[in-house]
């Protein structure tokens, strides 16, 4: 599964994705917003040992356009559409969900309630689990159930068995731990940390709530490169795994990762 | 999908390298890469051990040669990325992706055009003196450099120009100045339709203002830092203003590298 904000618009991935094309990936978008959104200033991403640094802002279109031009690309392609939304209100999680709905060919949802700094981009504040399970709870209520809605969260270990077992109750279908790590630029702006960093971080939240919730879908998100790093999450009790700055290195590695897999036999 | 058109990501394998100046050029082999190149086009290359790519114009491509088809690329060392890459020996393997982004447009008709490049950055604009020329364009290129050590390629620069100015800010070699110090003088005198420029922001910015008092249309190729290189992580804005007169920021590795250099919003760069 491709993550949210590092697969462009899905076109980008074509060249790279070998004889198959998109056909049957399973694409996140970046967070798309009611209005469009321009992003922030650059530098917005910054190299750090093992990672990135990232503040792009979450540029988007605004959900009109989105609908008018990215999603039937993809739709026609074969990709299996997972929109990631993100809103500065409960009301615009509901008000994006409910007309996400009635767009044909998407196939679920992500709810994106773990920015790592959601604040500084005008995001609804998610300090406390009751907080994202919420805004969950608001986007289930207008999303038909027999699609998934997934709830990302960031990688805190101190939070996670909470905040999972809460958008659980709220009506999440699966869980993606996690987001980028809280994190700053040299200069001190915020940001957000990714890459095989992170992994080790995001590793050991799944681990913990896999224990605590074990008949939740987990998804495990950070650091995801290869095939090693991918079954350490399998093992870890998620049912699948995103890729996402490993696409930055290596816009191959997702169509690479997807051959590998499905050779050992497990699902992405 | 299976013919899809666009970049690929190979192993390229460097066959050749040069130090001239202060520069290292690297001839690499790279399969499908030089086949669907454009002037203007550039590279992604991963650093041993960096998780971000490194961008590379392309500053020559051989459709044949003892190796089969050859890109050069000309590296200024700045940075662990560039140092590393100047170091990589005959034989040596390194993942690139290309060709990426916008090339430069080429005029229909074969009108006059003026081609400013500076430092390592001039390079794109030797591939497309090439094409110019073959359309029946007439050609005249600047080529400048804080000094000589950085100057790219002058003399072959006279192989595709009609007329080559060579512009040093020491005066080392040529005439002492920068591009913006010459630059209405020589759109003027060249009679330019377009104006393609590659360089730093000031020299794409003084190009751009000189076609636009002389009447022309300029095509300006901007570095904005890379992150991917490859349209996936939107972490490469560059400020722009649309035909409808609105603002908006595109991915320059994607929207660009090469825009309209009168729809550069400057002061954003
Ligand atoms: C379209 C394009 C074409 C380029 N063509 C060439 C070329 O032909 N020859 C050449 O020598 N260099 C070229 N560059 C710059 C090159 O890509 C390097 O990224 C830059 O020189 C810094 O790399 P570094 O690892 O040596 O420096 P470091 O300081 O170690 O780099 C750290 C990080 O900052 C980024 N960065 C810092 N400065 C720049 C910059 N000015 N431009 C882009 N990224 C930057 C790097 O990509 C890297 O992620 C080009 C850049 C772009 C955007
Ligand atoms: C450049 C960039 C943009 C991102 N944009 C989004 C986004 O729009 N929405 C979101 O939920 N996560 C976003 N993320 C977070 C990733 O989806 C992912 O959760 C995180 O980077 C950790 O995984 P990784 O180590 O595989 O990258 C972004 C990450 C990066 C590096
Ligand atoms: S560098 Fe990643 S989108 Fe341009």
């Amino acid at each position: 599964m491709v993550a949210a904000g590092c697969g462009g618009t899905g076109r980008e991935l074509a060249a790279y994705s070998g004889p198959d094309g998109l056909d049957g990936l399973d694409f996140v978008t970046r967070s798309i917003t009611l209005d469009a959104r321009m992003g922030g200033p650059g530098p917005r991403v910054e190299e750090v040992p093992g990672g990135l640094v990232n503040a792009v802002g979450l540029p988007n279109p605004g959900l009109e356009h989105f609908l008018a031009t990215e999603l039937p690309w993809l739709v026609r392609a074969g990709v299996r559409v997972v929109v990631s939304i993100a809103g500065s209100t409960m009301g615009e999680y509901a008000d994006l969900a409910r007309r996400l709905s009635r767009a044909p060919g998407v196939a679920g949802l992500e709810v994106n309630v773990g920015a790592p700094d959601e604040v500084g981009v005008g995001l609804f504040e998610v300090r406390e689990p009751y907080h994202s399970a919420s805004v969950i709870a608001a986007v289930r209520r207008e999303f038909p159930a027999d699609r998934p809605v997934l709830a990302k969260l960031r990688p805190d270990v101190s939070r996670i068995v909470e905040g999972a077992r809460s958008c659980h109750e709220a009506g999440a279908t699966a869980v993606v731990i996690g987001n980028a790590v809280p994190a700053a630029f040299p200069d001190g702006r915020s940001g957000g940390l990714s890459g095989p960093a992170i992994a080790p971080v995001a590793l050991r939240c799944v681990a913990e709530a896999h224990r605590a919730l074990p008949d939740l879908p987990l998804i495990g998100c950070g650091g995801v490169h290869d095939l090693r790093s991918a079954n350490a999450y399998l093992d870890a009790g998620a049912t699948s795994v995103q890729v996402g700055t490993a696409l930055l290195h290596d816009p191959t590695t997702v169509a690479r990762l997807r051959a590998d897999l499905s050779r050992s036999h497990q699902e992405m | 999908m299976s013919e899809v058109q666009g970049p690929v990501h190979v192993a390229a394998e460097v066959v050749a390298t040069k130090r001239i100046g202060g520069y290292r050029h690297l001839t690499l082999t790279a399969p499908g890469v030089p086949e669907r190149f454009r002037a203007g086009n550039f590279v992604a290359v991963t650093v041993d051990g960096h998780v971000a790519r490194r961008a590379l114009w392309v500053h020559r491509v051989r459709a044949s040669s003892a190796f089969g088809p050859t890109l050069d690329v000309v590296v200024e060392v700045r940075g662990t990325g560039t140092a590393w890459l100047a170091a990589q020996p005959v034989g040596a393997r390194i993942a690139l992706t290309g060709p990426l982004g916008r090339a430069f447009a080429l005029p229909k008709e074969a009108v006059s055009c003026l081609l400013v490049g500076e430092g390592y950055a001039a390079a794109p604009l030797f591939p497309l003196a090439e094409r110019l020329r073959e359309r029946g364009c007439a050609v005249s290129m600047v080529v400048s450099a804080p000094d000589e050590a950085r100057l790219l390629s002058a003399l072959e620069a006279r192989r595709s120009a009609r007329s080559v100015t060579v512009l040093t800010a020491d005066g080392s070699v040529g005439q002492r100045g920068t591009p913006a110090d010459h630059l209405d003088d020589l759109v003027r005198r060249s009679e330019a339709d377009v104006v393609y420029a590659a360089g730093p922001p000031s020299v794409l910015r003084a190009a751009a203002g000189a076609a636009e008092r002389a009447g022309a249309w300029s095509q300006v190729a901007v570095e904005v830092p890379t992150p991917c290189g490859t349209g996936l992580c939107h972490g490469c804005p560059l400020s722009v203003v649309g035909e409808d007169g609105v603002d908006r920021v595109v991915r320059a590795c994607a929207e660009g590298p090469v825009v309209r250099g009168d729809r550069v919003r400057w002061d954003a760069l």
